[in-house]
């Protein structure tokens, strides 16, 4: 009887010639999805040495309430599990393994930090399930040929470091550079971007400094910089680390022209802290829009998020970028499983992920798209220069692509 | 002669448990094994996959316990020794397509190296300042990962990705399940290896030592080399608790094996019962699991909730997981005299 309907159903579509898709089929579903709930994974360092980025999970959690609070996704309710994993690698298998085969997940989103997630990547690639918009800029989660279950979202470090290059080899040819990085995944894929950006002139970079998280300062590291007599200090760096440096130099009277690392542009915590005095004419990019700048409270994107912040996390800080940071690919979650539809099966998730045009999340910088594709897993690939002038950042030239050939 | 004055005046670092009260009974070893091996017929992948790291935590835990509870000596560097066993198992596979059960005993032995050769120095410390310069291996280690100088084999920052045994012989078991059973092999024979260790005469020698160095010197044991003995025991079983897990989780990296696991263990070995071998289950299923409990609690506040709880066990249960098993074996005793 059942499939008597079903093959009825089958021929009226196949007769209206509207239904190539098998949009007008039954709704199709993988574990974690249903008529009326959507069930999302995600991992976060809760506790342990990364636990500042905790904040990105509650703002994910108090977005899906915001989601649900409208109506859901297609009249689905999410069901958002985050879970905790010290930013250590063998809890985030542990807790991934749990979402996965436990609380049977649609898929996992945005689990944070490159150790973590290399760990669960072959897991959840032999399980097939989406490790979606993962929270890191390593370079290897756009690799669709080797791990067709993974996809970053924001810009590699290796592509902002291009910038950078592309930005020396046309403004400043004779640049002799210092580089001053964190001596783990972040720093060292930076680096390498910055050098093969650089290609035959990777010999500018004069000195390098690695420091790691445990050192008290930046003292001895920059002097040992200083003493090389470059013209031109790029500071790869975390931002307690960005702000310590920045004063440093100030300390020591030493004026090269300066970069800071995009994960460090925050005014409210490098730049303040730092003191605005010491930080005019520093160079950086961005692609989000940073709530402590002035220079958007008018914007309507950011009214959104304001509005966003008051009613459903009244805890969140806007000055935090880990906040505009969590809204934005909370939001670009929700716009693809808009896109799935009824048909919520893992591969149609993957599917839509890699089928995203011009999505324009509220806290992108104008002018950025999230674009995808079958062969291009990076979401976020575009960023715009910036410079510090008074209290803010002013952004000048064009919204520039850091190309990192696969 | 000086060190062993200053030790004279000291109470023992850690109380004396006679022998036979560190182990299990025959019948209840039986019943526990025969538990465990029957747990994979019950449970779904993911629990196996618990179960499997939970007898993983409880070697390395177990292996502390004999440094500690056996021969009194602290250690807070145990996640050290891991690290090692890991990335000796992860680097042979990965790099030189060893078998993985081979390269456990490797581990092993390369720990028992690094554990003997790092128990000379330390000779010349006790108590605390043992386990301070325990603390230091452990806080160095992670670096010492991350140096360029050996990223050929280690991959450096960005660690190593181990593939999953399959069940060998073509028995119809999963990945995780085979491995489950191939840790428990491990595991057992570890176990009783530690127990006889414990009963022999090195195991008495270790003893002695922990109740008095002094007496057991004029005994005619050799401190040194039984304290250093220890030690390298110790690592060594680390080492393939290590080994293990790096199979189990399919991936080593740096960050990893932090001070944060040798607290951990430590944490484990003191819940456990220090001393009494089977508590190292026991106290592995500690660390393992009421992190879990106190982050369902509270997201926010799961390290304060898993302080009280763990103040908690201290404060009802100071001897740990032994205080209750022989609080139970008494209330059996009344109920059999009934």
């Amino acid at each position: 009887m059942r499939s008597g309907a079903m093959l009825g159903i089958a021929a009226l579509a196949a007769l209206l010639g509207t239904d190539p898709d098998g949009a007008l089929a039954q709704p199709t579903y993988d574990p974690g999805a249903s008529a009326t709930e959507i069930r999302i994974g995600n991992i976060m360092p809760y506790s342990g040495p990364a636990s500042a980025f905790g904040v990105i999970g509650k703002t994910e959690a108090a977005y899906f309430r915001k989601i649900n609070a409208e109506g859901g996704i297609n009249g689905r309710k999410i069901t958002f599990i985050s879970y905790d994993d010290a930013y250590s690698p063998p809890k985030a298998i542990e807790q991934a393994r749990k979402l996965v085969e436990s609380d049977e997940v649609l898929l996992i989103f945005n689990p944070l930090g490159t150790p973590s997630n290399t760990a669960l990547q072959k897991y959840l690639n032999g399980k097939k399930v989406p490790q979606l918009f993962v929270a890191s800029g390593a370079t290897r989660w756009n690799d669709p040929k080797s791990f067709p279950w993974t996809m970053g979202w924001q810009p590699s470090y290796q592509s902002e470091a291009h910038i950078y290059a592309h930005y020396l080899l046309t403004e400043k040819p004779d640049a002799t550079i210092a580089v001053l990085y964190q001596n783990d995944d972040f720093g060292k894929d930076y680096v390498k971007g910055l050098k093969d950006g650089l290609g035959a002139k990777a010999s500018m970079i004069v000195a390098e400094e690695s420091y790691d998280t445990s050192d008290p300062t930046m003292d001895d590291h920059i002097a040992r910089l200083k003493a090389s007599g470059a013209n031109v200090f790029i500071s790869i760096t975390t931002p307690k680390f960005a702000a310590q440096a920045l004063k440093r130099l100030a300390e020591i009277d030493w004026k090269p022209l300066q970069f800071v690392a995009n994960v460090s542009a925050s005014v409210g915590a490098v730049m303040m802290p730092a003191g605005f005095e010491n930080a005019q004419g520093v160079l950086s990019t961005a692609y989000a829009k940073d709530a402590a700048d002035p220079q958007w409270d008018d914007d309507p994107g950011m009214k959104k998020f304001n509005d966003f912040l008051r009613n459903y996390d009244p805890e969140g800080n806007k000055l935090d970028l880990a906040t505009v940071y969590g809204y934005g690919v909370a939001q670009t979650l929700v716009e693809v499983l808009t896109q799935c539809g009824d048909n919520l099966t893992r591969d149609n998730v993957m599917k839509q992920a890699q089928n995203l045009r011009d999505f324009a999340p509220d806290t992108l910088l104008p002018g950025i798209r999230i674009n995808t594709s079958p062969t291009d897993f990076a979401p976020i690939d575009q960023l715009q220069m910036m410079r510090f002038k008074g209290q803010r950042w002013e952004r000048f030239g064009d919204v520039m692509t850091g190309d990192v050939g696969q | 002669m000086s060190a062993v004055e200053d030790v004279a005046t000291e109470a023992p670092a850690v109380e004396a448990v006679p022998k036979r009260a560190m182990t299990l009974g025959a019948g209840t070893s039986l019943v526990v094994l025969a538990l465990l091996f029957l747990v994979p017929a019950f449970a779904k992948n993911f629990i196996v996959f618990q179960m499997t790291m939970l007898l993983i935590y409880g070697l390395a835990v177990l292996a502390l316990n004999i440094l500690t509870g056996g021969s009194g000596q602290f250690s807070l560097g145990q996640s050290a020794f891991y690290a090692i066993g890991a990335y000796t198992s992860a680097i042979l596979m990965e790099q030189y397509n060893v078998n993985y059960a081979l390269t456990l005993p490797v581990a092993g032995v390369i720990c028992f190296g690094a554990g003997f050769l790092f128990g000379q120095p330390a000779l010349r410390l006790s108590g605390v300042y043992l386990a301070l310069a325990t603390f230091a291996l452990a806080t160095a280690m992670p670096q010492l990962l991350k140096l360029n100088f050996f990223e050929k084999w280690t991959g450096g920052v960005q660690g190593l990705v181990v593939t999953k045994p399959d069940a060998p012989f073509g028995l119809h078991l999963s990945q995780d399940v085979w491995l489950y059973y191939f840790t428990l092999v491990v595991v057992v024979a570890i176990y009783i290896f530690s127990v006889n260790l414990l009963r022999s005469r090195s195991g008495r020698a270790f003893m002695a030592i922990r109740d008095n160095e002094i007496a057991a010197s004029a005994m005619g044991i050799d401190v040194a080399l039984y304290k250093t003995l220890a030690f390298g025991v110790s690592a060594g079983i680390t080492g393939v608790a290590g080994g293990l897990g790096a199979i189990a989780v399919q991936f080593v990296a740096p960050d990893s094996y932090t001070i944060q696991l040798a607290i951990s263990l430590f944490l484990g070995m003191v819940v456990g019962g220090v001393g009494w071998l089977p508590g190292s289950i026991v106290g592995s299923a500690f660390i393992i699991f009421v992190p879990n409990i106190a982050e369902g609690i509270s997201k926010g506040l799961s390290g304060a909730v898993f302080g009280v709880l763990l103040f908690l066990v201290i404060f009802l249960v100071p001897h740990g997981a032994r205080q209750v098993a022989v609080v139970c074996q008494q209330a059996l005793g009344k109920l059999r005299g009934l």
